[in-house]
């Protein structure tokens, strides 16, 4: 009976995200002055906040996610917003045209993997999906070729366009169409075929479909592959930056003298999930970041030795006088964690090698649809978006 | 979809459609930090159907609102991360923009 009567004044008092909705303010349990705020034992602190890596194997990789699970020390363990809106910070290290490097502390790994699916998988993009070849007399393959046309990848937003079914009729708002026209000529030297010569066609397909009585219709306009209602380059997005392929020099096929590949090629919106042709970034991952500890001091002759073994120089040795020399720890985030230093007898003692466990080291490399900085913003409103989903499903 | 009994509000399993670990492994997350949750998990029963089933038990509220909660919690750190995320960029294209100006 007394359990349940404590479990009942937990809930009327938990503060979730509706707490600012009510009209009398509460104070949640563990906010009044009686319940106890102590710190967690610094070896538990230390199992609950990073990741140690022994010589055998890394422990405590798991993350203590239950919210009584230090309830027995009078440390709370649940989700708090102010906390999380308190502790999160983004430091970003690195940001070119297509990469982007940034630090995201104080966040879950759960979330930050969240993100990085999403960026490799549920993106969308644009990419060549349909190729309908005229004319292919070069030794690769249709279907090899078609298979590398989809790869390219084309520098064009994928937000202006929308997704196309089964049963749509490809019009402008789904699809963009290009052309390739390619011949090597006789007597000549081999040429190369590269990704620049894939042409835009803003009016959509020029190869007309095949109709049964076509003497009909000469009067009539032919119908082609496409159906657009408008020019995709009367467009403000798209006047003064045509689409094409994002690097000009990718080699798509080699001809020999006398061969031709002619092609019209047909990109839709699509997702990673479906192929990875969709897939916005070349990759995107992230890192915990490392801690290197040394435990006790290590000097002279040993500390020559560390500095040696570890191969990324994370260690450097300083002065401290009357020739002394004593190895300290200069540049803990390049460790790759190959724990070289804690090889051997009595190293471990010495060096003690850790990762931050709400501390990632976030890299995204794009491949040219979007900028990498709008490219993470998009993955987390899609994790957004997946949230609102579940609660218009649930009331 | 809720998979639960009427009596008895305070367990239930929701099955969603075209999820997968993305949603239900920070779902699980959230779930698990709040209080009124005595025991939570998630399974993704066949890897060919885009399905997953969240299993949420509670001290006594009803199972979909602690969900609905963690799922608006879950949202509310997403735009936490957005808005912290944009400022962190911006901040970084004004120095580089500044050092360059300084450079010159």
């Amino acid at each position: 009976m007394t359990s349940s009567e404590s479990n009942t004044e937990v809930d009327s008092s938990w503060s979730g995200s509706e707490y600012e909705k009510e009209r009398t303010p509460k104070i949640p349990v563990w906010d009044l002055p009686d319940v106890p705020k102590g710190n967690l034992p610094s070896h538990l602190q230390l199992q609950r906040t990073r990741v140690v890596c022994n010589k055998e194997a890394p422990t405590h990789t798991e993350n203590i996610q239950y919210s009584g699970a230090y309830a027995a020390m009078g440390v709370d363990n649940s989700f708090r917003l102010d906390d999380f809106r308190k502790n999160l910070r983004v430091e970003v290290v690195r940001l070119t045209e297509d990469d982007i490097e940034f630090d995201l502390i104080g966040i879950d790994a759960s979330l930050a993997n969240a993100f990085r699916r999403i960026l490799i998988a549920e993106l969308p993009t644009m990419a060549i999906e349909k190729v309908l070849i005229a004319n292919n007399t070069s030794v690769i393959q249709d279907e090899v070729l078609a298979h590398r046309l989809g790869l390219i990848p084309l520098q064009v937003d994928p937000r202006l366009f929308e997704y196309i079914s089964e049963n749509d009729i490809p019009n402008e708002k789904n699809t963009i169409v290009f052309k390739l026209h390619a011949r090597c000529e006789k007597g000549g030297p081999r040429s190369t075929v590269k990704s620049d010569e894939l042409k835009w066609l803003p009016n959509g397909s020029e190869f007309l479909l095949a109709t049964e009585n076509s003497a009909s219709n000469t009067a009539s306009k032919q119908k082609t592959y496409t159906s657009f209602s408008s020019s995709q380059d009367s467009l403000p997005e798209f006047s003064n930056n045509p689409i094409a392929p994002k690097y000009p020099d990718i080699i798509i096929a080699k001809l020999g003298p006398g061969q031709e590949i002619e092609l019209e090629a047909h990109a839709v919106k699509g997702m990673g999930k479906t192929h990875a042709k969709w897939s916005p970034v070349a990759t995107a991952w992230y890192r915990m970041l490392p801690e290197v500890v040394l435990l006790q001091e290590v000097k002279g002759v040993k500390a020559e030795e560390l500095v040696n073994k570890c191969p990324v120089k994370v260690f450097d040795i300083e002065d401290i006088g009357k020739g002394g020399k004593r190895a300290n720890v200069a540049r803990p985030r390049s460790c790759t964690l190959c724990r070289e230093c804690i090889r051997g007898d009595e190293w471990e003692k010495f060096v003690a090698l850790r990762r931050v466990k709400d501390h990632f080291i976030f890299t995204v490399e794009s491949t040219g649809a979007l900028p990498p900085e709008v490219l993470f913003t998009e993955a987390v409103k899609i994790l957004e978006d997946k949230c609102e989903r579940v609660i218009t499903e649930l009331s | 979809m809720e998979h639960g009994s009427y009596q008895d509000q305070s367990k239930a399993t929701f099955s969603l459609t075209d999820e997968d670990h993305t949603l239900a492994n920070s779902l699980r997350f959230t779930l698990n930090q709040d209080p009124r949750v005595t025991f939570c998990g998630y399974s993704i029963p066949h890897p060919s159907d885009a399905r997953v089933n969240i299993r949420v038990q509670t001290t006594g509220d009803a199972a979909r609102e602690v969900l609905k909660d963690s799922c608006q919690d879950l949202m509310l750190m997403c735009q936490h991360v957005r808005s912290t995320f944009d400022q962190a960029v911006l901040d970084f294209k004004n120095q580089k923009n500044l050092e360059a100006v300084n450079i010159k």
